[in-house]
């Protein structure tokens, strides 16, 4: 097994393919997004996998981006809140948290609409609680969290309950 | 975090020859090292890279009855697999239970068993005396705050908890978990897998420097099993008492109890004694239930702060108990 103290990362970015050197295996896929690429639309929160404002897709899915090593990342493809509008045109996410006003300070809004857009696709909107329930990845401080169920719900195409 | 060099590993052989070597650590879904390693709870100098090992992420049916689950499942993918649902609800629901849904797509059922105790002052950022982080400094919980310490099986050097969910369903599902190391591997009951704090209480489990858990295999199905999980909100929190409970049925009449308490212990706790006396008690009479638990709370030992987990755990038993009584069988 041959051990680096130093990497090539390839990985793929909201569609855009990376070859990144001399990358520390100390840098977390969350501070290479940030530091490197500069995307900063994703957010350093707690840093501890407890606030969820980090939260990306990671091949489709939703992970915490500060609990991920940059360099396991090799390979794969990562969407983040700047890569989820088609162009101009917003995700259906991002429009329905304008419509219902689903943010205040707006700090863990990035990692409530990426953790939001999965979930609809993972199909957990039955019901109110289910949302609340799989969304309690993503702590909001302003505690908007009526606005953001509303959001989420109208975004899934469901009627209010 | 201090610096280490990092390998992606390729197979099982290269993997526990590697990880045999002292100050090896293996990374699978990253959601506790990766803390360890900014505490410094861990400090590793070889970082092995287990994520894409082939061959360890299926869950799949035993010839004779059972099921086997692959340690790097992804923890969503074990509690929302079919088979997993059906004959083991007490399993997906404890994972469900567990951590947030970005954080189960990272974690592995094989990782979240090795998680390290969520006392406060096992994880304080500038260190503080704990026979966990640093052995003879002395247990600040011991006289500090513990009201989320345990109950059972504590000493003076250690009073924390583990807080894993779904170590209390393998507890009482009796799963054994199975390893693969350089000089062999083993089967290790789930239940005698986590190490209470009166022989080394600088331990966690009973695993060995490069041993590397491969799969978690399941019994015969437990249709009648159910998981309550007490905690102070409703979702994404720790324990503060939960409850697996298996039953096998006779009608109302309950032929065999298997029951284990989370968040108690430093390793998930066996109600034996309970379990014992369960053992023909009609589902429908509460205080046979009561007593039967109270059996086993012969030996619970309350902190200065905690005693009220006492009475809350006997509740939880029993409640698990009838929550697993109403599952289809």
């Amino acid at each position: 097994m041959n051990f680096h103290d130093r990497h090539l990362l390839r990985l793929r970015v909201n569609g855009e393919d990376h070859s990144l050197s001399d990358l520390d295996p100390r840098v977390t896929l969350l501070d290479l997004l940030r530091e490197r690429l500069h995307l900063t639309g994703t957010k350093k929160g707690c840093n501890f996998g407890e606030c969820g404002a980090c939260t990306v897709h990671l091949d489709e899915r939703r992970v915490n981006a500060c609990m991920i090593l940059a360099v396991s990342c090799e390979g794969r493809e990562v969407t983040t809140i700047e890569g989820l509008a088609n162009g101009d045109a917003l995700h259906p996410v991002q429009q329905a948290f304008i419509d219902h006003d689903g943010f205040q300070c707006g700090f863990c809004t990035p990692g409530q609409v990426m953790s939001a857009a999965a979930l609809i696709e993972e199909g957990h909107t039955g019901s109110d609680a289910e949302i609340r329930e799989w969304m309690s990845g993503n702590l909001c401080r302003c505690s908007a969290y009526p606005q953001i169920v509303e959001a989420v719900r109208s975004a899934a195409g469901r009627a209010s309950q | 975090m201090t610096p280490f060099v990092y390998a992606r590993a390729d197979s099982l052989g290269e993997t526990i020859a590697a990880g045999a070597a002292p100050d090896s650590a293996f990374l699978a879904g990253g959601t506790e090292l990766l803390n360890w390693l900014r505490l410094g709870i861990a400090e590793p100098t070889r970082i092995i890279d287990i994520s894409r090992l082939d061959g360890l992420d299926q869950v799949e049916a035993l010839p004779g009855g059972g099921l086997t689950i692959g340690a790097l499942t992804h923890l969503n993918d074990v509690a929302q697999h079919a088979l997993v649902m059906r004959d083991y609800p007490v399993l997906s629901q404890a994972i469900l239970n567990a951590a947030s849904p970005q954080l189960r797509n990272l974690a592995t059922i094989g990782g979240n068993l090795l998680q390290k105790t969520r006392c406060a002052y096992f994880r304080a950022e500038e260190q503080l005396p704990c026979n966990k982080r640093q052995l003879g400094s002395g247990c600040s919980a011991l006289h500090g705050i513990n009201d989320n310490h345990a109950i059972f099986g504590w000493t003076e050097d250690c009073v924390a908890t583990q807080p894993s969910d779904p170590a209390v369903a393998l507890a009482a599902l009796d799963a054994v978990i199975v390893t693969a190391h350089r000089s062999g591997g083993r089967r290790i009951p789930a239940a005698e897998f986590h190490l209470l704090p009166d022989t080394r209480p600088e331990a966690d489990n009973v695993l060995q420097q490069g041993e590397l858990i491969t799969a978690i295999e399941l019994p015969a199905p437990a249709p009648r099993s159910a998981y309550l999980k007490v905690r102070e909100r409703e979702s994404y929190e720790y324990a503060i008492v939960s409850a697996a409970a298996v039953l096998e049925m006779d009608g109302q009449t309950i032929r065999r109890a298997a029951l284990a308490l989370g968040s108690v212990a430093l390793r998930p706790w066996r109600l034996s004694a309970a379990e014992e006396q369960l053992a023909g008690a009609e589902i429908g009479d509460r205080e046979a239930l009561s007593t039967a638990i109270e059996q086993s709370f012969a030996e619970a030992r309350p902190l200065s702060q905690n005693a009220y987990k006492i009475e809350l755990a006997k509740t939880a038993a029993l409640r698990a108990i009838e929550r697993a009584a109403r599952m289809p069988s």
